[in-house]
């Protein structure tokens, strides 16, 4: 339990799809699932309106409800199905189903009202791939949690994607593809017709289904193939006269497909990331969309077909007009293939700086949880190809005051990495960083790790950047001023060269780091860790501690800037003091992340031992961690960075006095960001989700715009008279009432439902009753002495509705579970109290 | 969605000067005429007023020049001797010159003989100018001292004996009619006013002074001596502003441009030097054939003329102004096709269609952006490009490489083809930024056509002489690692410390070629 309340997953970089429809009202909602949750973005803004939560486990598949276009089902591999009402987030209806496989539906329109539809693998053939389609009916009932069990198999041997099931024109057939087959089924006439395609490759063909999607208004079915067609079925009620056309562009296999609502237009994508648009079924007519930036995973298309929706593996969305033009994109932490870069703090922006988009730096704001900008570094076209060697971001720093930026990219391939090292001064009138200095193999190997020199007092004028290489070497770089005496401004003539190149034994040079003041240089070579003078280069000691190579290095901060900390391959933590050249202590820890925080003292160790993540944080001057957290995570943490907090937060808990100034944040290897924080999830969601309903859902009635007067009256009424206790009190019993009298009626539960829920929320604590006596003593008072008369009427309707609840509460203290006769009577009274507003 | 990302080609930054305002500005002078005088010119002087005239000094004569006139318009020949430092005064009228007899001649620039002749000094006399009140001469002479003389009368006013070795330069003040200084061989500039009876300000330059100058404020004054360029603040006392040591034999002459933003020495060593005088950073430099004596720059910067010690006067003339006449002459279009359409104002109901900015792409571009890889390659391939941008070529090359269709795009292609690209590859395949890439090339080139080999003469002989290329750089690369390793025994030897320089002069081939291929 105590994990979980500290460690939580902050950006999802797990897989989410989506499907999107508009409301009226000219607003449009992009419904999302994401991870746990689903995710409600407005689509004008791109901003993420509401996050809604509740399923123990990965979201599987959403879909509105067709009888009602306010409300979506959800399905998640923890077996059961929520009905939301998205424009508020609560979930109104929880189905279970009692087994726990993927789950992918579709609720039926037309005479199948509550029919749904799903894949599931049922529990007797779990360890079997056979999907298959079973319809289930769901009961009417409002309940919170409801067994279903009436279940009937449609469809045997099915695809486990939602894209290899889709259903016909008015729900009259049901497609589903597997490997080389394609299933359909007619409802009316419970017929299966079953068509197979050859399965042998020839000319490297692959007739094997990616996706399939149903016409819209005819009966034609469009199937994607794993070698790049696209196959149009016509004439499916026959077994044998069945007919299909071809469309052939895609080079690699179809990921996804959509009709347009009017089914005059097929739209398909695929790993080359280019939106192909059909016209008419006809493989002459097409229109493309090209370099969209990632492969197309989904396509899905809006219910006026104004918009079109692709999500891309990596993670973002693409909003695309219906005249095949970009709009705009919706993206958070963008997911890239390998975070070689490492996590970097941008020290400008406080964004978290890694691989973004193929050969691009993302800065990714851990605040708004969104992209503030990709930088171009590699600036090349990429092409979507598998088998190709692509040159990527391999390493990325930053100086202190985030003026400079050096970034280092290699190619795949071995022999030749074709090494570039860029240098990138930020200018302030463009607001980004532009390329300063372009360096072609600065090293005739692998660069391994790379540093600025950070000294904020000096200025720019003592940057160095230092740079190790697997050709054992590690080369400083300085800036060199051009020598143009009417130069223009100070950077434009400035320009990066090598300064000094050393090495130690021909060993390969591992990782480099400077110390806090910029003195010294630690550079390791494999098993020695060397520390240079960084004035004259001059060697001044060694470190070693066999066997193993060194790992990680850094230096002590703040008041421990006299050690330096190693970690080796062979599962040590080394502990050296620099005045006296001794070890001062080492642990047997097998280390991975090594992050020292800027801000203080504090170093953070992550272990990976056995198949689980361990954290620990320590004072460089004494050997016993501050803090343990022995399984963090059962992913192994590859990535680790402080993030400065904008002030210092006030943490009342010793045990994580270390977060105050800076926060943790980890990337583990299946990408998923974490942090550690020091409140719970339930506090962390919270005021969220209840600022958003106050504010968003806010439908202005009479009786709220009167409830509004009156309380702002009352407000004010409370400075005047100076009694906060009473005011407080109203704020105590508002959630339920707003619950109660802002959602909107068709969606709320039956009145004796809600009823209990109601009383509840008016109970009051016994400690709060006799301060708020006391205060209704001095309110009487005060009152009296106020002559006022327009502020009369306000209070005693104010007493008035005090004193029920007042009553209230002491009949619940008082009176035992017999007597909840008398306690329906006050409910009554209690609408009754409402009516009189 | 982004847009295409066109192929980027390395730029290699050229080596050597960079281009500058300043070295477009000293550059726009025609190819030098050259006069030939009859022994050293020791002194050029331009007229103050126009025609701007210049009155050049060389061993008895007293040459005077017109602006574009290659032969002297007037000469002063009535000297025994040789004649030194012809000056024109503010007015241009008058000419002052010392001689090697020790007197000192005024002549009226339309005249022939002198108006009036100052006996005085013992020795030859080096030094002879204007003070700016017209009136009155000064002078310097190898007999150690300045003299002051009055035209009307042409009587000394004051002798100065002050210096203890010849005085050789000097100029007088513009601001005030008082002031004048003079350089001298003892290493020191003397400041002198006529008022007094002693100078004011002594200097010391530290090397035989050569030449004075003052700048138009009168605040800062110019010595050149030695190898040594000092500037001096004279209303601080003297104190010493910066020195520069640009040139690496004696500088001789000073001079300032026209606006007083650039000052220019001329030096033993062939060269002019031309400073900024804020920064007092060398901008540009001047080559001439032998040494220099003497220079003067024409107001405006119209011509500089530059004397030196073989009796050769070189004179550039700036060129005309280049006027962008063409552009204008193109008619424009009507005002009103301009206007057509452009003052509509979008009513609220209409759907605005913006006009997609066209971006222009080179044509192989274009080409690699259609995924065609066989034309990008020809595309590169026509002369121009691969002669003049091969750096286009191989990087669309590298681009194809990167694509993986490198190989198809070289295939199947005839002899003429073929022929065009083993000639490319065979020339710029031992270009060190080129290597890598026309490496891979050759590689697969030989790979593809090995087959056919025999059957095309002139293809067979590119092969041949691919391989001589490629046997050359080998020789010549195997060389140069012989070189850099008898120089690390070389310096092995005198480090101190074994370690780290050692290690510092192995790196020095690798950080040279790194700076090459930088990029700015």
């Amino acid at each position: 339990n105590r994990r979980e309340d500290t460690v939580s997953s902050y950006a999802s970089g797990g897989s989410c799809w989506t499907l999107r429809r508009n409301s009226s009202q000219k607003e449009w909602y992009l419904l999302c699932a994401s991870g746990d949750f689903v995710k409600v973005y407005s689509v004008n803004t791109e901003e993420t309106l509401r996050l809604m939560g509740g399923h123990a486990d990965l979201v599987t598949g959403i879909q509105l409800n067709p009888h009602n276009h306010m409300q979506l089902y959800s399905s998640s591999l923890d077996g059961t199905i929520k009905l939301w009402d998205f424009m508020d987030g609560i979930p109104i209806k929880v189905s279970s189903l009692g087994f726990y496989l993927h789950l992918h539906f579709y609720p039926l329109s037309g005479p199948h009202s509550s029919v749904l539809l799903l894949v599931s693998d049922r529990f007797f053939f779990l360890w079997s791939d056979t999907f298959q389609l079973v319809s289930v009916k769901l009961t009417k009932g409002a309940g919170q949690d409801l067994e279903s069990k009436e279940l009937s198999v449609v469809l045997d041997g099915v695809g486990a994607s939602v894209k290899h099931i889709a259903f016909g024109r008015e729900g009259a057939y049901v497609v589903s593809v597997k490997d080389v087959t394609l299933q359909v089924y007619f409802f009316k006439r419970k017929l299966l017709n079953r068509f197979s395609l050859s399965t042998v490759k020839t000319k490297g063909g692959d007739n094997r289904f990616s996706c399939v999607v149903c016409h819209p208004t005819e009966d034609c079915i469009a199937t994607g193939h794993a070698d790049g067609k696209i196959r149009l079925w016509r004439n499916f009620h026959h077994r044998k006269e069945y007919t299909y056309s071809t469309l052939h562009w895609h080079h690699d296999i179809v990921m996804d497909l959509a009709f347009s609502v009017e089914g005059t237009r097929l739209l398909s994508g695929g790993v080359e990331s280019v939106l192909v648009q059909w016209h008419n079924e006809s493989s002459c007519q097409k229109d493309f969309l090209p370099r969209l930036g990632s492969p197309i995973e989904y396509i899905s298309m809006s219910s006026d077909g104004a918009l079109c929706c692709t999500l891309h593996t990596d993670n973002r969305i693409t909003i695309i007009n219906s005249n095949l033009r970009f709009s705009r994109s919706i993206q958070g932490l963008i997911k890239s293939r390998d975070v070689k870069t490492g996590l970097v703090v941008d020290p400008r922006t406080k964004a978290l700086v890694l691989n973004g988009e193929p050969g691009h730096l993302q800065f990714y704001s851990l605040q708004s949880d969104q992209q503030l900008f990709s930088l171009d570094i590699v600036q090349r076209q990429y092409i979507h190809q598998a088998g190709l060697k692509q040159s990527d971001l391999v390493k990325v720093a930053f100086s202190a005051q985030g003026t400079w930026l050096a970034t280092v990219e290699e190619s795949e391939e071995v022999t030749d990495p074709e090494l570039q090292l860029k240098l990138w001064f930020y200018s302030e009138e463009t607001q980004s960083f532009t390329l300063n200095t372009r360096i072609n193999t600065p090293h005739d190997n692998h660069i391994t790790d790379m540093c600025f020199r950070d000294m904020d007092e000096l200025g720019d004028d003592s940057l160095i950047l230092v740079t190790t290489g697997r050709d054992c070497v590690f080369k400083v770089w300085v800036m060199v001023e051009d020598t143009d005496p009417e130069g223009k401004s100070a950077h434009e003539s400035v320009s990066w060269s090598c300064d000094f190149v050393g090495s130690y034994h021909n060993y390969q040079a591992t990782n480099c780091c400077f110390s806090e003041d910029g003195s010294l240089l630690a550079v390791s070579f494999e098993e020695t860790v060397t520390v240079w003078d960084s004035l004259t280069w001059d060697l001044k000691c060694t470190f070693c501690h066999p066997p193993g190579n060194i790992r990680n290095i850094c230096f002590g901060r703040l008041t421990c800037s006299k050690y330096l900390i190693g970690a080796t391959d062979y599962g040590f933590l080394c502990c050296w003091n620099l005045l006296t050249c001794a070890l001062e202590w080492s642990a047997h820890l097998n280390i991975v992340v090594l992050q020292p925080d800027p801000l203080s003292e504090h170093i953070a160790a992550v272990s990976w031992l056995s198949k689980e993540s361990s954290l620990f944080v320590f004072k460089p001057n004494e050997p016993r961690p501050l803090y343990i957290q022995r399984n963090l995570c059962k992913e192994k943490i590859l990535l680790a960075a402080f993030v400065p907090r904008d002030e210092p937060e006030t943490i009342s808990s010793e045990k994580y006095l270390w977060l105050r100034k800076s926060q943790l944040f980890f990337l583990t290897d299946t990408q998923e960001l974490m942090t550690l924080s020091t409140k719970s999830l339930e506090e962390r969601l919270t005021p969220s989700s209840k600022q958003l309903a106050v504010e968003e859902s806010l439908p202005v009635t009479p009786f709220s715009l009167l409830l509004g007067k009156h309380r702002h009256q009352q407000a004010q009424e409370d400075t005047d008279l100076g009694k906060p206790v009473v005011h407080n009190k109203q704020e105590q019993a508002s959630p339920a009432v707003k619950e109660l009298l802002h959602t909107p009626a068709h969606v709320l539960p039956s009145a004796s439902f809600l009823c209990t829920i109601f009383i509840n929320s008016l109970l009051i604590s016994k400690e709060n009753k006799s301060a708020e006596e006391v205060a209704d003593e001095v309110e009487m008072e005060s009152e009296k002495a106020d002559g006022d008369s327009d502020e009369e009427d306000v209070t005693v309707m104010e007493q008035e509705d005090t004193s029920p609840m007042e009553l209230l509460g002491e009949m619940t203290c008082k009176l035992s579970k017999s007597q909840e006769k008398e306690l329906r009577k006050i409910r009554k009274m209690d609408y009754s109290w409402i009516a009189a507003f | 969605m982004a847009a295409y990302k066109p192929v980027v080609v390395q730029a290699c930054p050229k080596l050597g000067e960079k281009i500058t305002q300043d070295t477009l500005y000293w550059r726009g002078y025609k190819t030098p005429v050259q006069i030939k005088e009859f022994g050293a010119i020791n002194k050029i002087d331009f007229s103050p007023v126009p025609p701007y005239n210049y009155a050049v000094t060389a061993s008895s004569r007293i040459h005077i020049y017109g602006r574009y006139s290659q032969e002297p318009i007037k000469t002063f020949s009535r000297f025994r001797d040789a004649a030194y430092c012809a000056t024109y005064r503010d007015d241009g009228r008058l000419l002052a010159a010392g001689s090697e007899d020790g007197s000192i001649c005024l002549f009226d620039v339309s005249g022939k003989a002198p108006l009036r002749q100052f006996e005085g000094h013992t020795k030859p006399v080096h030094l002879v100018g204007f003070l700016s009140d017209k009136y009155r001469i000064f002078s310097g002479g190898d007999d150690y001292s300045s003299n002051l003389w009055d035209i009307p009368s042409a009587t000394e006013i004051i002798s100065y004996s002050e210096h203890t070795d010849y005085v050789r330069c000097g100029c007088a003040s513009k601001v005030n009619a008082d002031v004048f200084i003079t350089g001298s061989y003892d290493h020191t500039v003397k400041l002198f006013d006529a008022r007094t009876k002693s100078s004011v300000l002594t200097i010391e330059h530290g090397h035989p002074v050569e030449s004075v100058l003052l700048f138009p404020s009168g605040g800062l004054l110019v010595s050149a001596g030695g190898r040594y360029v000092k500037v001096w603040d004279v209303l601080k006392g003297g104190q010493l502003l910066v020195s520069l040591k640009n040139h690496h034999k004696t500088v001789t002459c000073l001079c300032l441009n026209s606006s007083g933003q650039r000052l220019l020495s001329g030096s033993l060593d062939r060269h002019v030097k031309i400073y900024s005088t804020t920064s007092y950073k060398v901008v540009h430099s001047f080559n001439y054939a032998t040494s220099i004596l003497s220079l003067a720059l024409s107001p405006e910067d119209e011509t500089i003329v530059v004397g030196m010690t073989n009796g050769v006067l070189n004179v550039k003339h700036r060129k005309p102004e280049e006027k962008s006449e063409n552009t204008q002459k193109k008619r424009q279009p009507a005002y009103r096709t301009y206007v057509k359409g452009r003052t509509y104002m979008p009513k609220q109901e209409d759907f605005c269609v913006s006009k997609p900015v066209k971006r222009v792409l080179r044509k192989y571009d274009k080409l690699l952006r259609s995924f065609q890889s066989s034309k990008a390659l020809d595309a590169v391939l026509e002369p121009p490009i691969m002669l003049h941008t091969p750096e286009v070529t191989v990087a669309v090359m590298q681009e194809l490489h990167r694509r993986g269709t490198l190989r198809s795009a070289l295939a199947g292609r005839d002899e003429k083809q073929v022929n065009l690209l083993l000639t490319f590859v065979a020339r710029r395949v031992i270009e060190p930024r080129f290597t890598p890439v026309l490496v891979t090339v050759a590689d697969m080139i030989t790979d593809i056509y090995q087959p056919v080999v025999g059957q095309s003469a002139i293809v067979d002989k590119q092969f041949l002489k691919l391989q001589e290329a490629i046997g050359k750089e080998i020789d010549y690369q195997e060389e140069l690692l012989e070189v850099l390793g008898m120089m690390d025994t070389l310096f092995a030897t005198f480090t101190k410390k074994k370690d780290t320089c050692l290690e510092e002069n192995k790196s020095n081939g690798v950080t040279e070629i790194i700076e090459t291929n930088m990029n700015f």
